[in-house]
């Protein structure tokens, strides 16, 4: 099978690669791009390890194929730290409120949690659960996590109202 | 979990993926979300020598409420069914089932178009619909055509459409004002099959019931929709319940199954009963 050309924007970089029509994108982000961010967990779209950001949407990118990702905007893990690379809001809250232990599925959740805070600023706990349902964690009973998302909605609403 | 070789296709309009299903007949299936067929396609449950994309054909998507019906392309996401204003309105109880589809990653990329055409009894959209009785677009090489939504579905997988046809669109009367809807679904956890669930439409003398996953396609059973349009809910209880065919499986067995239907059922009736007005 001929492999495609493939081109898209990841975390604000044109990136470019040739992949055969079947390589998965969670596949061409790890393997031909070196972005390790994003996880293989379950590889049957449940768990949300590989969540990425695609066009403003929260996606599992072991079930996207390459040609799908074609020119789209793609954000992973690594791009949503702070421009001099320090950790980003909602990584600084996960750290801060403890909300990994082992650490596989943080990826995924924080940036499935930067889309849901992009979508509802001010969400009640009951969204916030509702939102990373197929984020799965199976360390901490999640009580951190939201705990996390939670501190997160808080300090990125307190840094715009400081800004305007 | 690496599928088996094949080549990408991006069509940019429908007449060019038409043709690129006449050209390769069986070898070649279209994707919409893609979250039903390319986990068949990993577990190599489905190969296929050609996969069209149909995410750039603009034809396919988008939301029109009109006066009495709502059209929807069939590209159109189960995420952007949650977030339209005007059809929470118009049809509350597609925002209802979609809510409890998957989770918000499958939402965002699922699409009501894949959901209504794969043919899975699993699936939430195509009870809906038989419920709605909804209509569907169906486009092929000697144009379109359309089919109601309770003559579509023939076995599990296996529907009215043709192999050189792209369901395009979905057209949902809009029902009477003052009719009280509900969509109750029973599943094991987040991002499962139903165990069993029911859309219900009740309004003033009139009434459709509809069931999902309690057999090898959705139910709609117009005798059950008759006793509750008569205000009969224990005889439209016994016709749905006779109307349904569960088989054992790791969901639970038919006695479970058949309980499980009966208790959603009654949960749908009487919310769609309470949201009457």
């Amino acid at each position: 099978m001929s492999k495609m050309h493939v081109k898209f924007t990841l975390n604000g970089q044109d990136v470019e690669g040739l992949a055969e029509p079947r390589t998965l994108l969670i596949h061409f982000l790890r393997e031909t791009l070196n972005v390790t961010g994003p996880h293989i967990g379950c590889e049957t779209s449940h768990c949300g390890a590989c969540t990425v950001d695609m066009d403003g949407k929260s996606v599992k990118s072991c079930t996207v194929f390459v040609g799908q990702a074609d020119g789209r905007q793609i954000t992973t893990v690594e791009g949503l730290t702070n421009a001099d690379g320090s950790l980003g809001v909602i990584q600084e809250m996960f750290r801060e409120h403890h909300g990994l232990q082992c650490g596989f599925c943080t990826p995924g959740m924080i940036t499935r949690a930067h889309r849901l805070l992009q979508e509802n600023p001010n969400p009640t706990e009951e969204e916030v659960r509702f939102g990373i349902a197929g984020n799965l964690c199976r360390c901490t009973g999640y009580q951190n996590i939201v705990k996390a998302i939670l501190a997160s909605a808080e300090q990125l609403n307190a840094m715009k109202e400081a800004a305007e | 979990m690496i599928p088996a070789g094949f080549e990408y296709h991006r069509p940019a309009d429908l007449t060019s993926a038409i043709g690129i299903l006449q050209e390769h007949g069986d070898e070649a299936r279209v994707v919409a979300g893609g979250h039903s067929l390319i986990p068949m396609m990993k577990l190599r449950m489905a190969e296929l020598g050609h996969l069209i994309d149909l995410q750039d054909i603009d034809a396919m998507k988008g939301i029109a409420v009109g006066g009495d019906t709502v059209t929807i392309g069939a590209m159109t996401t189960q995420h952007e069914l949650i977030v339209h204003d005007g059809l929470g309105a118009a049809l509350p109880i597609l925002r209802e089932a979609a809510l409890q589809i998957a989770d918000p990653q499958v939402r965002y990329v699922g699409t009501i178009g894949g959901n209504v055409a794969n043919g899975d009894p699993g699936n939430d959209m195509p009870g809906l619909m038989q419920c709605l009785n909804a209509r569907f677009d169906l486009t092929g090489p000697d144009g379109s055509r359309q089919v109601a939504a309770r003559d579509f579905y023939e076995a599990a997988y296996f529907t009215a459409r043709e192999d050189e046809e792209i369901l395009t669109a979905i057209i949902i009367p809009i029902p009477a004002p003052g009719t009280g809807s509900a969509y109750i679904k029973q599943k094991r956890k987040i991002g499962d099959y139903a165990t069993a669930a029911a859309a219900v439409l009740v309004g003033d003398g009139t009434a459709s019931v509809a069931m999902t996953n309690l057999a090898d396609t959705p139910i709609w059973s117009e005798a059950a929709g008759a006793a509750l349009a008569a205000g009969d809910i224990d005889g439209c209880a016994a016709a749905m319940l006779g109307a349904i065919d569960p088989q054992e499986d790791m969901r639970g067995p038919v006695a479970f199954k058949k309980h499980v239907a009966a208790v959603v059922l009654r949960r749908a009736i009487d919310s769609a009963l309470s949201r009457r007005s």
